[in-house]
């Protein structure tokens, strides 16, 4: 997936659970192999990176975890502060604010705001020139995305408090952020599904409200865990006709059959979206580590 | 164990876990199982991805419960898709003393991005619809299929937090008439607000104080509906299932979740593990080629070791599962064949929810 590579910024999408930490890693995997120096932001509270590149966290910092692989978790709290000191240009009155408990029950109340700031620090490390002096900049930054609600919710942050502030600072910066958000030279969409009705369904809503609320589209699905086709339709009648019920039969015979409901919501899913679909094999494997993960990104 | 055993006496079942876990689909499953035997039920969901309709044959769903179509006997299946936004307009039309202080917080910028915005008013509404519909008493069972959170968790503290807004020192004296509460914050606001000026550019001071003047009128009352939402949560008659898949951080997540259950002395009832894979005791080496031949017979012999694979996989993490929760109720239903999105889908699910059946009857476990 070339297109993507060569954006600034790659949002990695999907409903809970299709495996977003996964493919977003995967990516800046293949990323940093390529030579682009790349970093993978989670935004949950729960990290699920490190433990891909057997690190245990990782936290508010930049940090190698593969040779020109970065990641970061970020904590809205931190990236906040790093906001206020940025704006205030004055440590002393970003202490004060920080330290001001009517302004943490101000912003702790203030909507949206966690977003903001989130995808706020996502912008700032897809830029070029970085707002401190001695951080480098990166050639690709890949999110891993909250679910699909709350990742939506992020992505609409900046326009909703650039419309609220209307004149001064927020309003120019959150402008900014959703120019840069809505550039499909800039920012990319990868979206993660699983070849299953509700993950398919929520894709192309997603796709449906990415467009209509934001611009943007999807540029690229990338479907997960998807069976192979071990039997035909001609062996699964044989099986089918066994007398007595065998343990080896029936997982046949699951195996048939799922692969090919998969198969029928993968068609679904080409015939009603105009991104490009890429299928990732489901790993029948005890565990899932490096040497997996690895696997997946030369499939990327 | 069967699901109507642990929610006998329940009139609340509230279905927890983190993303992906089919989580939305056992909700609907139990709900829909619980109107088979006569219940009158109701499910609530707040997934905005119009999942739950689609399951349950719906079209559509919106902030009023409908009657889903089907035969469930003497009892009803009703399903609804909470719209937050619009919760939480009904709660400030029914807690406003008057017209004035209505339309005054309604048109109030900073409002309508609060009920619109994610960051805990929906989980706070989902739990306010609930407590309104128990209210009601309409219904034998509310099944309540908890929004899809960054953290499983943040949906509990939500009452909680509302709560403790309304009562936070800063908001009282907001709430006290003119600038009088702003000059007793003392020494210093004028430099914080003046900080916050220049940091924003939004003049916080008089939109926000705006809307808490208005939206002080009502705290008392959120405060005490805030209380009865939690004490709801606590009373014995509420149940809440936690819902997992054998992944192994669904179930550390689902493991977390018991611990603050407990913790916040909730009633934890037991746990459902959906998509396990079976496990199959015996090979049967020589029937299979027997039956199939050399060639087909090895191939399914193949595709069987992929499948003890993650079998083995699912039970260690079900061990797990079980080493931590101690002899909490567990039930476990298998992957299916076909996916389950339609009532006859969840019928099937059934069979392993409310039904003895084991998902492990392929062999001796």
């Amino acid at each position: 997936m070339p297109e993507l590579l060569n954006r600034r910024l790659v949002l990695v999408t999907g409903k809970g659970g299709v495996g977003k930490t996964t493919v977003a890693a995967a990516l800046g995997l293949r990323a940093a192999r390529e030579g682009r120096r790349t970093i993978v932001c989670e935004v949950a509270e729960r990290e699920r990176l490190p433990a891909l590149f057997g690190d245990t966290s990782i936290g508010h910092e930049e940090r190698e975890l593969a040779p020109g692989l970065f990641g970061i978790s970020i904590d809205p709290e931190r990236a906040k502060e790093e906001w206020l000191r940025y704006q205030l240009r004055s440590a002393t009155l970003a202490g004060l604010l920080g330290h001001s408990r009517l302004f943490h029950y101000l912003t702790a109340a203030a909507p949206g705001l966690t977003e903001l700031v989130t995808i706020g620090k996502v912008w700032e490390l897809a830029q070029l020139q970085r707002k401190s002096a001695k951080a480098s900049p990166y050639d690709l930054v890949i999110v891993d995305s909250p679910a699909t609600g709350h990742g939506l919710a992020m992505l609409r942050a900046p326009r909703t408090f650039s419309e609220v502030a209307r004149v001064g600072p927020v309003h120019r910066q959150a402008g900014k952020i959703h120019d840069f958000l809505a550039d499909p030279g800039a920012t990319g969409v990868l979206t993660v599904a699983l070849p299953e009705e509700m993950p398919v369904s929520e894709t192309l809503d997603l796709g449906e409200r990415l467009h209509s609320e934001m611009g943007m589209d999807i540029g690229r699905i990338v479907v997960n865990q998807v069976l192979p086709e071990r039997f035909t339709s001609a062996e699964a009648e044989r099986l089918e006709s066994v007398d007595g019920d065998l343990p080896a039969i029936r997982a046949a015979l699951t195996e048939y059959r799922r692969a090919r409901v998969q198969r029928a919501q993968l068609r679904r899913l080409r015939r009603s979206t105009d991104a490009s679909v890429t299928t990732l094999p489901f790993l029948f494997t005890s565990s899932f580590e490096r040497e997996q993960l690895e696997a997946l990104a030369a499939r990327l | 164990m069967s699901v109507e055993r642990l929610l006998a006496r329940k009139q609340v079942c509230i279905c927890a876990g983190s993303g992906g876990v089919g989580k939305t689909t056992t909700s609907a499953a139990i709900a829909a199982g619980m109107a088979a035997r006569g219940k009158k039920v109701a499910v609530l969901t707040i997934d905005p991805a119009r999942r739950l309709a689609s399951s349950l044959g719906l079209p559509e769903l919106g902030n009023e419960e409908r009657l889903v179509p089907g035969d469930f006997g003497e009892g009803e299946l009703w399903a609804m898709m909470l719209d937050a936004k619009r919760t939480f307009d009904e709660l400030i039309e029914w807690h406003a003393p008057d017209e004035q202080t209505r339309d005054a917080v309604l048109s109030n910028r900073i409002y309508q991005e609060l009920s619109n915005a994610v960051a805990g008013s929906q989980e706070y509404m989902a739990m306010e619809k609930l407590h309104e519909l128990h209210q009601e008493g309409r219904y034998d069972l509310l099944v309540l299929d908890t929004p899809p959170t960054r953290n499983a968790l943040d949906f509990l503290d939500a009452p909680k937090r509302l709560s403790s807004f309304i009562e936070s020192r800063s908001l009282q004296l907001f709430i006290a008439p003119g600038r009088l509460g702003i000059r007793m914050l003392g020494r210093g606001t004028g430099v914080v607000f003046s900080a916050m000026k220049r940091a924003t550019g939004i003049d916080m001071l008089d939109d926000l104080s705006d809307f808490f003047r208005s939206f002080g009128n009502m705290a008392e009352g959120f405060r005490e509906r805030a209380e009865r939402v939690n004490a709801l949560l606590a009373d014995s008659r509420t149940a809440f299932l936690l819902v997992t898949s054998p992944a192994l951080d669904s179930v550390d997540e689902a493991v977390y979740f018991h611990h603050r259950l407990l913790d916040s002395g909730l009633p934890f009832a037991g746990v459902v593990v959906n998509r396990m894979h079976p496990l199959a005791a015996d090979d049967h080496r020589a029937d299979l080629a027997r039956l199939l031949g050399d060639e087909l017979g090895s191939k399914v012999l193949r595709n069987l070791a992929d499948y003890r694979l993650l079998a083995d996989r699912d039970r260690a993490s079900l061990e797990r599962l079980r080493s931590k929760l101690g002899r909490k109720p567990m039930i476990c239903v298998p992957e299916l064949d076909d996916d389950v999105h339609d009532l006859s889908g969840l019928a099937r699910m059934n069979e392993y929810l409310f039904g003895n059946r084991a998902p492990a009857q392929t062999g001796a476990e």
